[in-house]
Formats: C-alpha cells, sequence, structure tokens
C-alpha cells in the first residue's frame, strides 16, 4: 500500500523552510502563562492597599477590623500553633478527600453494573448531599464517640457527592459505537470497564475532584466548628473560635488566611493533576493554535 | 451490461457452486418505536466477494449491516452463516466492522487502538504489538504507532480505524459509509487503498454507501435499497476487472455503469 497523501507529513522541504514560532520563557516559565499569575497578584495587591488603607484613615480598632499588614505580622507571629492546627485541619481534609474518592468511584461503578443497585441507593445519596452538614454534624459526633472519626465522616460526606455524580456521567458517557465495537468484539463486563468506561469517565472524575477538594476541607473546617474541641490537637476552626472569643481579632484573620490559602492550593493541585493526566487527548487540557 | 432485478425471494447472483459466506431469508427490522426499518430482505453473500449496500438515508442499509454484525437480532427471518468453517462461536472473531465515525478511543494511542481486539481476546502483548504494527504499517502508517487521535487528520484516523478491524484477519468486513465525512481527495485515496488490502488479504467487504460513484468504482455487485420500508430494489453486477484506478474512474464503461446504478437508485427513491 502506498504511503498516504492524506497524512500530515511531520516534516518537509516547505515546511522547513518556514520559521517555527519559538516559545519564549521568562524565569523558567513561558511568557503566555505569566499574565495568568501576574493579573491576580495585582489586584490582590491593590485590594491589600485599599483595605489597609481604609483601616488607617479611618482610624478602625483592630479588633473591629486589622490590617492586612497587622494580619500579616500575626500570621508570623503565630505561625507555630496555627501551622501546628492547620496541620490538623488539612489531615483531616485529605483523608476525607481519599475517602470520597474511593468510596465515590466504588460506588459509581457499582451503580454503572446494577441499575437496580442505582435506582435504590442513589436517592440517599442524594439526601446525605442535601442535609446540612451544620445540624447533623452534633448527631454524628454523639454516634461516633471520636472526634477525629466524625470530623472525618462529616467531612466526607460534604465532598463525596461530586466525585459520585460526576463518575456516574462518566461511566455512562463512554461513545456508543465504541461501546458496540466492544459488544462485538465479546468483551466481558470487566473489560469493558477496565479499557472502555474508565478511561472514558477519567475527565468527569476528575472535574468531580476539584470540586470535592474545596468542598473537603469546608467540610473538615464546619464540623470543627460543631465540635469545637480544644487541646493541642484542634484544628483551625477551633483556634478562630478560641481567638474571637479573646477578641484576638487579627488572629482569627491570620487563621482564616492560612484556610484560603489552603483552599487555593488545593484547587491548583487537582487542577495540575488533572491536566497531567488529560494533556494527550482531552478537549479541555489542549491548547488550540489558530 | 445485464443487469438482474431481484424480487422479493430471489436470490442474489452468488456462485451456485459454493455455500454463500453469510446467508438473509426474509429479514424483517422493526424497531421498539413501531417504524419498519427493513423489510423481507434476502441476500446472499459470497466469500471473498465485494458488495455495496446503496440508498438514500433511511433505507435500512446500516440497520441491515449491524444486524449482519450481529448488533440487534433481525425482528423476523434468520441471517445463517452456512460458508463458516466451525458453527457456533467463531462468528464473531471473523468479523471487522467500521463505523461512518472512526470511534477510536482518544485516550489510546494508534497503536493501542489497533491492538484492542487483540487485548480483548488476551492476545500475548509483545504479539499483539507486532500484530498491530504491521497492520498500521499495511494502512499506510508506519511511524503514527504513538499518536494519538487529536493529533490525526479526519483520513489517518479512518486508516487506523481500518487496520484496527482487519488485525483479527477477519473473514468478512462490514463498512458503515466509512468514508463519508472526508474530503473528495482522502477518499479516492482511501477507496484505492481499500481495494488494495482487499485483494491482499480476501475477506469479504459488506460496504453501505449513498454515493453511487463510490459503489461503481468499488464493488462487483451493488445492492440497491429503497425506504420506508427499507427493502431491496435491485441486485447489479459491476463486470469490470480490478485492479481499478482512476483509468477506470475516467472510463465510458464507469460511466455506463454509473448511469444504470443511478437509474435504479432513482427507481428506488421514487418506489
Amino acid at each position: 500500500m502506498s504511503p498516504p497523501d492524506d497524512t500530515m507529513a511531520r516534516t518537509s522541504a516547505a515546511a522547513e523552510a518556514l520559521p517555527v514560532p519559538v516559545e519564549t520563557r521568562l524565569f523558567g516559565l513561558p511568557t503566555g502563562i505569566w499574565p495568568r499569575i501576574l493579573a491576580p497578584l495585582v489586584i490582590g495587591a491593590l485590594v491589600l492597599g485599599l483595605w489597609e488603607f481604609a483601616v488607617r484613615w479611618n482610624d478602625v480598632p483592630p479588633y473591629v477590623l486589622p490590617g492586612p499588614l497587622l494580619v500579616g505580622r500575626t500570621l508570623v507571629a503565630d505561625w507555630a500553633s496555627l501551622s501546628a492546627s492547620l496541620w490538623v485541619t488539612l489531615r483531616i481534609t485529605f483523608l476525607a478527600l481519599a475517602a470520597a474518592v474511593v468510596i465515590g468511584v466504588a460506588l459509581a461503578v457499582l451503580f454503572s453494573q446494577s441499575k437496580w443497585l442505582e435506582m435504590a441507593l442513589l436517592p440517599y445519596a442524594i439526601v446525605l448531599q442535601v442535609t446540612p452538614i451544620v445540624a447533623i454534624a452534633p448527631l454524628i459526633i454523639i454516634w461516633a464517640n471520636d472526634i477525629d472519626l466524625s470530623l472525618l465522616i462529616c467531612a466526607w460526606i460534604v465532598a463525596f457527592f461530586p466525585i459520585l455524580s460526576n463518575t456516574i456521567l462518566g461511566l455512562s458517557a463512554a461513545d456508543h459505537n465504541l461501546v458496540n465495537l466492544f459488544e462485538l468484539y465479546g468483551a466481558s463486563r470487566w473489560q469493558t470497564l477496565r479499557y472502555l468506561r474508565l478511561p472514558a469517565a477519567l475527565p468527569y472524575f476528575l472535574a468531580g475532584l476539584k470540586v470535592s477538594g474545596g468542598l473537603a476541607l469546608i467540610g473538615a473546617v464546619v464540623a470543627e466548628f460543631v465540635a469545637g474541641t480544644g487541646g493541642s490537637a484542634s484544628g483551625l476552626a477551633y483556634r478562630i473560635l478560641e481567638a474571637g472569643y479573646q477578641l484576638k481579632i487579627p488572629r482569627v484573620f491570620a487563621a482564616l488566611a492560612m484556610i484560603s490559602l489552603s483552599g487555593v492550593a488545593i484547587f491548583l493541585a487537582t487542577s495540575l493533576v488533572s491536566h497531567l493526566l488529560l494533556r494527550r487527548w482531552h478537549e479541555s487540557a489542549i491548547r488550540r493554535e489558530n | 451490461m445485464d443487469t438482474v432485478i431481484a424480487s422479493s425471494g430471489a436470490s442474489g447472483p452468488a456462485p451456485a457452486e459454493a455455500a454463500p459466506l453469510v446467508a438473509l431469508r426474509s429479514v424483517s427490522k422493526r424497531f421498539g418505536n413501531g417504524t419498519l426499518a427493513v423489510r423481507d430482505v434476502d441476500l446472499d453473500l459470497a466469500a471473498g466477494e465485494f458488495v455495496s449496500l446503496l440508498g438514500p438515508s433511511g433505507c435500512g442499509k446500516s440497520t441491515l449491516l449491524r444486524m449482519i454484525a450481529g448488533l440487534g437480532a433481525p425482528s423476523a427471518g434468520t441471517i445463517d452463516w452456512p460458508g463458516r468453517d466451525e458453527a457456533g462461536t467463531g462468528q464473531r472473531r471473523e468479523l471487522g466492522f467500521v463505523f461512518q465515525d472512526s470511534t477510536l478511543m482518544p485516550w489510546a494511542n494508534a497503536l493501542a487502538n489497533v491492538m484492542l481486539p487483540l487485548t480483548l481476546k488476551k492476545v500475548a502483548r509483545s504479539e499483539a504489538q507486532a500484530r498491530a504494527a504491521e497492520m498500521l504499517a499495511l494502512v499506510g502508517l508506519a511511524g503514527f504507532e504513538k499518536s494519538y487521535p487529536r493529533e490525526l487528520s479526519g483520513g489517518m484516523k479512518m486508516r487506523v480505524s481500518i487496520a484496527r478491524a482487519l488485525v483479527m484477519r477477519p473473514r468478512i468486513l462490514l463498512m458503515d459509509e466509512p468514508f463519508a465525512a472526508l474530503d473528495e481527495i482522502t477518499r479516492h485515496r482511501l477507496n484505492n487503498d481499500l481495494l488494495a488490502l482487499w485483494q491482499r488479504e480476501r475477506f469479504t467487504a459488506v460496504f453501505v454507501t449513498h454515493s453511487v460513484f463510490e459503489s461503481v468504482y468499488l464493488s462487483q455487485r451493488i445492492v440497491v435499497m429503497a425506504a420506508r420500508p427499507g427493502r431491496v430494489m435491485a441486485d447489479l453486477p459491476v463486470d469490470a476487472p480490478y485492479p481499478r484506478n482512476e483509468l477506470f474512474r475516467t472510463s465510458g464503461e464507469y460511466a455506463h455503469l454509473c448511469r444504470i446504478a443511478s437509474g435504479k437508485l432513482e427507481e428506488a427513491i421514487g418506489a
């Protein structure tokens, strides 16, 4: 068979003569990335500057609204105790996220194998999702009889639904003709799952993971608020409550800043994982050159 | 040029001495919504022949092809495989199917896509890789093993799809308007390459199309179908020698055959 003309020739004499657009770099990163990094930083600096100015101009006392400089100084001064609490909260967050991934994906796979199971169980998963976590957290704390475990359960309840519903959608989103093709070759259920449904579900699962990452953090913090545990192993939420009672408002803001930055970091991490897994084939991860 | 109009119940011009590879008898298909997609089709497919199913959209040619593949059973009638060596389980693995869309797995590279039928049959990985690479080379894609579908052009994706369908060395290759979405130049090249593959591998080819020119260029036999309900209107032999090439495409014989097929298609649309 002759070499096809419709193939996109990798190199040809004519193509080699044309100038290739060179990706320029600045401080090790492609120049195109910098606006994405700098734009939010400039906005952040502007808002913080205005905030600092407003606090000083109006002489707002720090126990009402501390300026960002004071919050920053508090963050540095209280780093030892706050970072220990941050670690406690993050540990719950990541354990809850891991449990959400394992149980969410396992349930989705189970549902994809049996429509009866899905019909019977999915409504209860939805009930779990729409129940306000603040309302049931006290009950969970009583039932679990262990603070760490109850915090984990609360954070998991909040985090697992996006992974479950997205993975269910992804598992049924495989190309209909590809499903036919697998049938034609006599593929077993397990083969269809492994070679077709799971890879097809991956982009959906990853979209769910991005949402669940943030929700796990929110769930952990909310559950800690309700639990209000004291002692050395307390999370950031307890530090916020404690500082609030003592009118150490700059410390409240410092803890809040830590939670926000953790949320941003989790989002960036899940986005990076998603990009790395999908960059070769999925539309969402492909940079188009027009 | 002698043409045979198949009346309902008459068998096609398959050689009488050998049993046909596939025999369809009074095959009908009614969908769940009540549509009669195919009515009372009798069709014999001889081993090694190239047959086109030609007809307007909605004439049930794709439905017929899918039933031959075993995707959806007929509502009435039988599809037998008398020309098959061993009875029972062998049927499916002897079959290759090409969809209108290339239907590749976007997360797998060209080699892994072609390997799929072998992977599903649990062929050893090293052997599967070797056979898939050989098949890719045969469709003109040597060197593109590691390319992902999104990095390939439409014609190249269709080549990968054909390689995947042929990697099991099937007795029969079923194609559902495989080149309909491609541009004219690419389609001509793929038509030529498909004929070369057919002559080399000696499989039975069933090619669904709505293009008169494509069906005349490719086939030994054109089965013209009419719509609503889908049924066989005519069974035209195309008595032109292979290999066929651009000379054939520009010959008076080709034009004459196209005129006959076109006439039958007009009748089928009017019917």
